[in-house]
C-alpha cells in the first residue's frame, strides 16, 4: 500500500493550486456577489486541458485518472466552490457517461466538442417531483421515425444555462418503471429545448443552476445513449463517480477554510496573545485538519478504485458523505473563530459556509450516501 | 532551428530564509522554485514554438533533483531537458557555472538560426553574469534585459529595457538574450504535458561527458575554479526611518544643508 501521489498527480496539485492562487482566489468574492458565471476562467481551464482531462488524447483529451480529475477540483473548491463544481459536473457527469456508454460515433462526435471544443456539459436527472426518488421522473421521450420527441422539464441543473450538451434521462416506457428509463445526449440547440428559471441560491452563486424544458424536443435517434430502458441504471453508476468529484469539492472546501482559519487566528489577538495559542482554538483546528486528512484518504481510495475498474459505490458514497459532512462543519466552526468578521462579507468564511450547504444536498443527499452506504453493507 | 533555455533552481526566497551559523545560504531546509526570470526565458521561447514550430530545449546545471524542474518546463511545452551534474561542477560561481553550461550547449550543439534565451539574473546570487558569460565563452553575440523578442529569418529584433528608456537592436542568430520579466506571463502547465512529461527525453550530461570540451579544466569548474571567494555573508542591518523635510523656503532648505553638512555629504 502506497499513500504517495505520483510524480504526475504531484505536478498536477501544483499547476491547480498556482491557477487557483492567480486565477480564482482574486475574483472568487466577486463571483458570488455578481452570481456571475466565471467564463474567462472556464475558458483557461479548457485551454490547460482540465476540462474533460479524464477523455483519452483521441477525443481531445489528456487521459488522465479519476484522481487526477478530484485533485483539480479539490484545488480550485480551496478558494472557489462554483469552479469546482462546474468542472466536477462537466468532468464527471458529461464527459465520463458518454465516454463509458457512447457509442464511437457518440464518442466521436461528443467528446471533442467538451474538450478541444469548450463546449460545456451537463447531467439532467432531477425532476420538481423527482429529487432523492430519481425513478419517478415524469420526462417523456417517445420514437418517432428517425428520432425522439421529447417532453418534461428537469430543475436543479448545475451549468444548466451554459452547458451546449447534456446527458437527460427520459422515460421511453412508462409501463416498465425504472426500466423504462432511458438515456440520451442532448444538445441545447435541438428544436424545442429551452432554458427556464435560473435558481437564485443561498451559496454557489458562480455556478450557473437553471431549469431545462423539453418541448417536443427532436433528439436524433442515434443519440440514445446505452440501450433503452438502461438508463437508470447509467444514472446511478454516472453518479456513483459524480460523486467522487463532490467529495474532492467538498474536501477543497474544508481545506480552504481551515487555511483562512489557521492564518486568521494567527493573527488575531485576543487577551494579550493570538487566540491560535489557546488550547480551545488548538483543540478545534486540530479536529477539522483530522477531517480532511480522513476525507482526502476517502476520496482518492474511491477514485483509485474506480480507475482499477473495481465496484467503488459503497467508497463513492462514503467520500462523499464523509467530506461535505466535514466541509459543513469545518466551515461553520471556522466561521465561529472570525466572531463577527466572519459574519461579514469582507471575510471569504460566511461565503464558503454557504457553498459548503449544498454538498450535502446535492448528487445525493446525506441521508441518500447512507441509503447507498447501508445497501452495500449485506444487511 | 531551435531554442535552448536556461534555467536555475533557486531557494524559494518568499518563503523563511534560512542561513547557516558560518552565514552560507541553507539550501537544504528551504523550498525551491524555478528562477522567476528563467520562466519569462522559458515562455519567450514557447512562444516562439508556438510561432514558428521550433524545437524548445531547456539546460540546467544542478544536483540531481533538479531533473524535478526540467520535468515541469516540459509540462508547459519544453521538447526536451539536459540536466548538467556533477560533483566536480559543484560549487561554482557565475564564473565556472558559465564556462560548464557553455561546455554543455556548445556540445549540444548551436547552428546558425538557433537562439539561447536566459532569465535577466536569479534571485540567489542577483549577479545577472551568467548568461552574457556564456555567450561570450561561445563568441556568440547577446543582448540583455529583453522586453520584447520578434524572429525574422536569421535576426531577432529584441527591445533591450533600460532604466531610463529602451533600445532596440537587431541582432543575426545564433545569440543569446537574456529576458526580464517584463517581457511576458509566464504560461501554466498543462495536463497533457504533466502526463507526458517523465516520457519526454532527458539528456544527462556529467564531467565525462563534458571533459574534453576545451572549455572544461578542473581550474575552470567546480570550487576550485571559482574566482569568487565569499568572505561573510549577513543579513544587513536595518535602515532607520527616514527624515521627511517639507516647505520651500530659506529657512527648510538651510536646515537640509545644515543635516548634510554635519555628516559630511556636503
Amino acid at each position: 500500500m502506497d499513500f504517495n501521489l505520483s510524480r504526475e498527480h504531484l505536478l498536477i496539485r501544483k499547476m491547480m493550486a498556482d491557477f487557483t492562487e492567480n486565477e480564482v482566489k482574486p475574483i472568487a468574492a466577486e463571483t458570488d456577489r455578481t452570481c456571475e458565471y466565471p467564463r474567462d476562467t472556464i475558458e483557461k481551464l479548457f485551454d490547460l486541458g482540465v476540462m474533460g482531462m479524464c477523455v483519452p488524447h483521441e477525443y481531445g483529451g489528456a487521459g488522465a485518472d479519476p484522481l487526477a480529475s478530484a485533485i483539480a477540483i479539490e484545488e480550485l473548491s480551496k478558494q472557489c466552490a462554483s469552479t469546482g463544481d462546474i468542472v466536477a459536473t462537466h468532468n464527471g457527469l458529461c464527459c465520463d457517461p458518454i465516454l463509458t456508454y457512447g457509442t464511437d460515433e457518440q464518442k466521436a462526435k461528443y467528446l471533442p466538442m467538451l474538450t478541444t471544443g469548450h463546449h460545456v456539459g451537463a447531467f439532467a436527472l432531477t425532476e420538481p417531483n423527482a429529487g432523492s426518488d430519481a425513478s419517478k421522473g415524469q420526462t417523456e421521450a417517445r420514437l418517432e421515425g428517425d428520432h425522439y420527441v421529447m417532453n418534461g422539464s428537469k430543475v436543479f441543473i448545475t451549468n444548466g444555462y451554459v452547458a451546449d450538451v447534456f446527458v437527460v434521462f427520459a422515460m421511453t416506457d412508462k409501463s416498465k418503471g425504472t426500466k423504462g428509463i432511458s438515456a440520451f445526449i442532448v444538445e441545447s440547440s435541438f428544436p424545442g429545448f429551452s432554458v427556464g428559471k435560473h435558481e437564485e441560491k443561498m451559496g454557489l452563486h458562480g455556478s450557473p443552476t437553471a431549469e431545462i424544458v423539453f418541448q417536443d424536443c427532436i433528439v436524433p435517434k442515434e443519440n440514445l445513449l446505452g440501450k433503452e430502458g438502461k438508463g437508470f441504471a447509467i444514472a446511478m453508476a454516472t453518479l456513483d463517480g459524480g460523486r467522487i468529484g463532490i467529495a474532492a469539492q467538498s474536501l477543497g472546501i474544508a481545506e480552504g477554510a481551515l487555511a483562512e482559519a489557521i492564518n486568521y487566528t494567527k493573527g488575531r489577538v485576543q487577551f494579550g496573545k493570538p487566540i491560535s495559542k489557546f488550547q480551545n482554538t488548538q483543540f478545534v483546528l486540530a479536529d477539522m485538519e483530522l477531517g480532511c486528512e480522513a476525507g482526502r484518504l476517502l476520496t482518492y481510495q474511491a477514485a483509485v478504485m474506480k480507475n482499477q475498474g473495481q465496484r467503488y459505490t459503497k467508497a463513492a458514497a462514503m467520500a462523499k458523505l464523509f467530506c461535505s459532512e466535514h466541509a459543513m462543519k469545518t466551515t461553520t466552526k471556522a466561521l465561529q473563530m472570525f466572531g463577527g468578521y466572519g459574519y461579514t462579507k469582507d471575510y471569504p468564511m460566511e461565503r464558503m459556509m454557504r457553498d459548503a450547504k449544498i454538498t450535502e444536498i446535492y448528487e445525493g443527499t446525506s441521508e441518500v450516501q447512507r441509503i447507498v452506504i447501508s445497501a452495500n453493507m449485506g444487511l | 532551428m531551435k531554442i535552448l533555455v536556461t534555467v536555475k533552481q533557486v531557494p524559494d526566497t518568499s518563503g523563511k530564509v534560512a542561513v547557516n551559523p558560518d552565514g552560507t545560504l541553507n539550501r537544504a531546509s528551504m523550498q525551491t522554485i524555478i528562477n522567476p526570470d528563467d520562466l519569462n526565458a522559458v515562455e519567450a521561447a514557447l512562444a516562439l514554438k508556438d510561432e514558428l514550430g521550433c524545437k524548445v530545449v531547456a539546460f540546467t546545471m544542478g544536483p540531481p533533483p533538479a531533473e524535478g524542474m526540467l520535468r515541469e518546463l516540459m509540462a508547459m511545452g519544453v521538447d526536451e531537458g539536459v540536466l548538467v551534474t556533477a560533483r566536480e561542477f559543484g560549487g561554482s560561481d557565475t564564473y565556472a557555472t558559465s564556462q560548464i553550461l557553455a561546455a554543455a550547449i556548445g556540445t549540444y550543439g548551436v547552428e546558425a538560426d538557433d537562439v539561447i534565451l536566459a532569465g535577466r539574473q536569479a534571485i540567489d546570487g542577483d549577479t545577472a553574469q551568467v548568461g552574457p558569460q556564456i555567450a561570450e565563452k561561445l563568441h556568440l553575440p547577446q543582448v540583455s534585459y529583453a522586453g520584447e523578442i520578434t524572429k525574422e529569418d536569421n535576426a531577432l529584433t529584441v527591445k533591450r529595457m533600460l532604466e531610463d528608456g529602451y533600445m532596440t537592436i537587431k541582432v543575426k542568430t545564433p545569440c543569446l538574450v537574456t529576458c526580464v520579466k517584463e517581457l511576458n506571463a509566464p504560461r501554466y502547465m498543462n495536463i497533457r504535458g504533466i502526463l507526458d512529461a517523465y516520457q519526454q527525453p532527458m539528456t544527462v550530461m556529467t564531467y565525462e561527458t563534458l571533459k574534453d570540451h576545451p572549455l572544461i579544466d578542473k581550474e575552470t569548474i567546480g570550487l576550485e575554479g571559482s574566482p569568487t571567494n565569499i568572505l561573510t555573508s549577513f543579513t544587513p542591518p536595518q535602515k532607520g526611518a527616514g527624515m521627511m523635510l517639507s516647505g520651500a523656503d530659506k529657512a527648510t532648505t538651510d536646515q537640509l544643508a545644515g543635516i548634510l553638512a554635519e555628516k559630511h555629504i556636503i
